[in-house]
């Protein structure tokens, strides 16, 4: 039985918590198939301690390669060596997240081994008489689920989506193997360059990786009033979703948009404010574990999906409620002294 | 410059209606459209061609209804189009159709640019522009949010990526994926229109691309669907409206509690 593979990311010097994420995935996956569970660490300097992470949270093995022509993500690069090592010991499953690094780098490599690829997986399990791996994921704008398996060729490749797991914990006293690769230049010769990151300072906290995403459409009413649902948001701890039609008034910029045509996510919280629920913005939230609507009109199409549905004006209830948030917090703040 | 753009014919969005008894899609009534996601890689590639001059190429796999997609984009701008259609394409994956569209790429000859939308809204996979960079051996750029400079055979792009953007240079001929921040599309001109309604666009079958039979469709697809089924919503679905003072109050606290039982503060 063939290893099963997480793919962690390494960005700006930093595992991020999807790596986490996809060994609990795997160890579930390794421990019905009961086969070795490895972590693929693609990057330049790697501390010691976050290769060690990685075993204390469920890895066996850690690939790692490190390789300053790895420092930043170029999909060429990235593929080669992800070909190398699937072509060297051959994985009976590989999973990355869904992320863009994820969903760029994974079809790029799938093609070459000529193998399969679910998009976006949300539930991962396997195939009682073939150990065939079952993955499920949300297609139509998630009007359906789908599963699908790669029957006949190996390995089996799916990019997870972030937070449709917890990350595993860590545990003190696990050990595990570390590999270390290296490539020669050739490897590494691209016919793309990496330039530049530029942060974005309003993505503080961005949609995709949010556990809470505080959501306004075009009943905020105007730009300005955006500052509530910015200040919910902080509160939270959580990202400031949008509607399109918000994004195409300019009162949120584009990587806030949820929906068809913006990003799709499921945080474990989606407060929607002002938001009508047209099918196209549902198309990207739908999959939330929880969902808070405010609307004012009673009919609106969000409150079909919300847990819980508050027909009210959001710019009377939204003040009132970060008023109780702060108060709340305060007192348990102080009771913890 | 000569500009591919690889487009995909989709339901309508709005009205996808699903048989709750089969778990599947009900197509009767529904109007087939260019993948909305696609307007934008078209219009990313007029924009081009007015810059730069040349000839877009709108490509597409599909039935030969497809044709009708590939006339709109024409009605857009682009100058000409080709549909891959065959019965033996049927069922293919994204593998198999990276497969199929790279190769009808390849036959168009040299070529600048691939331009693909982010993903299709029906499938919502992304794999396909990925999929056929891979097939061509080009450079890609993901999520592209801007192009900043074509010049000296290569081209300067931002790609949005989590918590900002990242900028890559890539050597042409190139590929890309675009998202809706790139461009706001186009409607089709009257005079596209005119001509979107002559246009004779050639229909490749397996035979006029260098494609390999085991390799195309259900057959040449390493992935299968084991089944499909409408998700469970099991909401709770409270709803309180807000009246007055009092009812304010009670709304807030709801979403207290709320916000306190789940552990959200
Ligand atoms: C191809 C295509 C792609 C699309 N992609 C997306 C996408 O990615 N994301 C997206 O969001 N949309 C998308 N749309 C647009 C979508 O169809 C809707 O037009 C859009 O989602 C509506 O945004 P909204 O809910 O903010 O605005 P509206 O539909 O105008 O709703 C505003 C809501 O606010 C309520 N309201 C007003 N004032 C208040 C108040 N004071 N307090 C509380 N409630 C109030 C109103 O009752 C109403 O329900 C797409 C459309 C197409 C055709």
């Amino acid at each position: 039985m063939g290893e099963v593979w997480t793919l962690a990311e390494y960005r700006f010097g930093k595992l991020s918590s999807v790596s986490f994420e996809l060994l609990n995935r795997g160890k579930s996956l390794a421990q019905k198939l009961n086969a070795p569970l490895a972590s693929i660490i693609l990057g330049f300097a790697i501390k010691d301690e976050d290769i060690n992470e990685l075993i204390a949270r469920g890895a066996d093995k850690v690939y790692v390669v490190d390789d300053k022509n790895l420092e930043n993500f170029l999909v060429e690069s990235y593929a080669k060596v992800l070909i190398e090592l699937v072509n060297e010991y051959k994985p009976d499953i590989l999973l990355a997240a869904a992320t863009t690094t994820g969903r760029t780098l994974m079809p790029y490599v799938a093609v070459r081994i000529r193998t399969g690829l679910t998009a976006d997986c949300t539930v991962l399990d396997v195939e009682d008489e073939t150990g065939n791996l079952l993955q499920t994921r949300p297609a139509i704008g998630g009007n359906i689920l789908a599963t699908i398996k790669t029957p006949n060729t190996r390995p089996q490749m799916a990019t997870v989506r972030p937070h449709s797991m917890k990350p595993a914990l860590p545990e003190k006293g696990r050990s595990g193997e570390v590999i270390r690769k290296k490539y020669d230049d050739s490897t590494f010769k691209t016919k793309s360059k990496y330039l530049r990151f530029i942060k974005d300072e309003s993505q503080q906290v961005t949609v995709q990786d949010a556990k809470i995403i505080v959501a306004g459409g075009k009943g905020v009413g105007k730009a300005e009033n955006f500052a509530i649902i910015d200040k919910l948001a902080e509160l939270l701890g959580g990202a400031v979703g949008a509607s399109r039609d918000v994004v195409d008034r300019g009162w949120k910029s584009y990587p806030h948009q949820i929906g068809l045509s913006g990003k799709t996510v499921s945080p474990a919280l989606y407060i929607a404010a002002g938001i009508s629920g047209a099918v196209q913005h549902i198309a990207g939230m739908q999959t939330s574990e929880n969902i808070i609507a405010i609307n004012k009109d009673p009919d609106a199409q969000i409150f079909h999906l919300a847990d819980l549905g508050i027909v009210g004006d959001l710019n009377e209830i939204l003040p009132i409620l970060i008023d109780r948030i702060y108060d709340y917090k305060k007192r348990e703040a102080s009771a913890n002294v | 410059m000569k500009i591919v753009v690889p487009i995909k014919q989709v339901p309508e969005t709005s009205n996808v209606k699903m048989n709750p008894e089969t778990g599947t899609m009900v197509r009767e009534g529904v109007e087939s459209i260019i993948n909305p996601l696609d307007l934008y890689a078209i219009e990313t590639a007029i924009r081009l061609k007015e810059q730069f001059g040349g000839k877009i190429i709108a490509i597409s796999m599909g039935p030969g209804s497809a044709l009708e997609a590939i006339k709109e984009a024409v009605a857009m701008g682009c100058d000409d189009g080709v549909l891959l259609s065959d019965g033996k394409f049927a069922g293919s994956d994204t593998w198999a159709t990276s497969y199929v569209l790279a190769n009808g790429i390849k036959k168009l000859g040299e070529y600048d640019i691939v331009i693909c939308g982010e993903r299709a809204t029906d499938g919502d996979t992304a794999q396909v522009g990925p999929g056929i960079a891979s097939f061509l051996d080009l450079p890609l750029s993901t999520f592209t949010s801007e192009i900043l400079s074509v010049k000296d055979g290569r081209i300067k792009v931002k790609r949005l990526v989590e918590g900002g953007y990242e900028e890559i240079e890539m050597t042409l001929p190139a590929t890309m994926t675009v998202v809706k921040e790139i461009s706001d599309p186009r409607l089709p001109t009257l005079r596209g229109k005119l001509k979107a309604k002559k246009i004779e666009i050639p229909v490749w079958g397996l035979q006029h691309i260098a494609v390999k039979e085991e390799n195309v469709g259900l057959k040449g697809s390493p992935t299968r669907v084991v089944k499909i089924f409408t998700p469970k919503v099991a909401r709770q679905g409270e709803k309180i409206a807000v009246r007055d003072e009092e009812t304010l109050n009670e709304a807030v606290d709801k979403i207290m509690d709320f916000l306190i039982k789940k552990e959200f503060i």
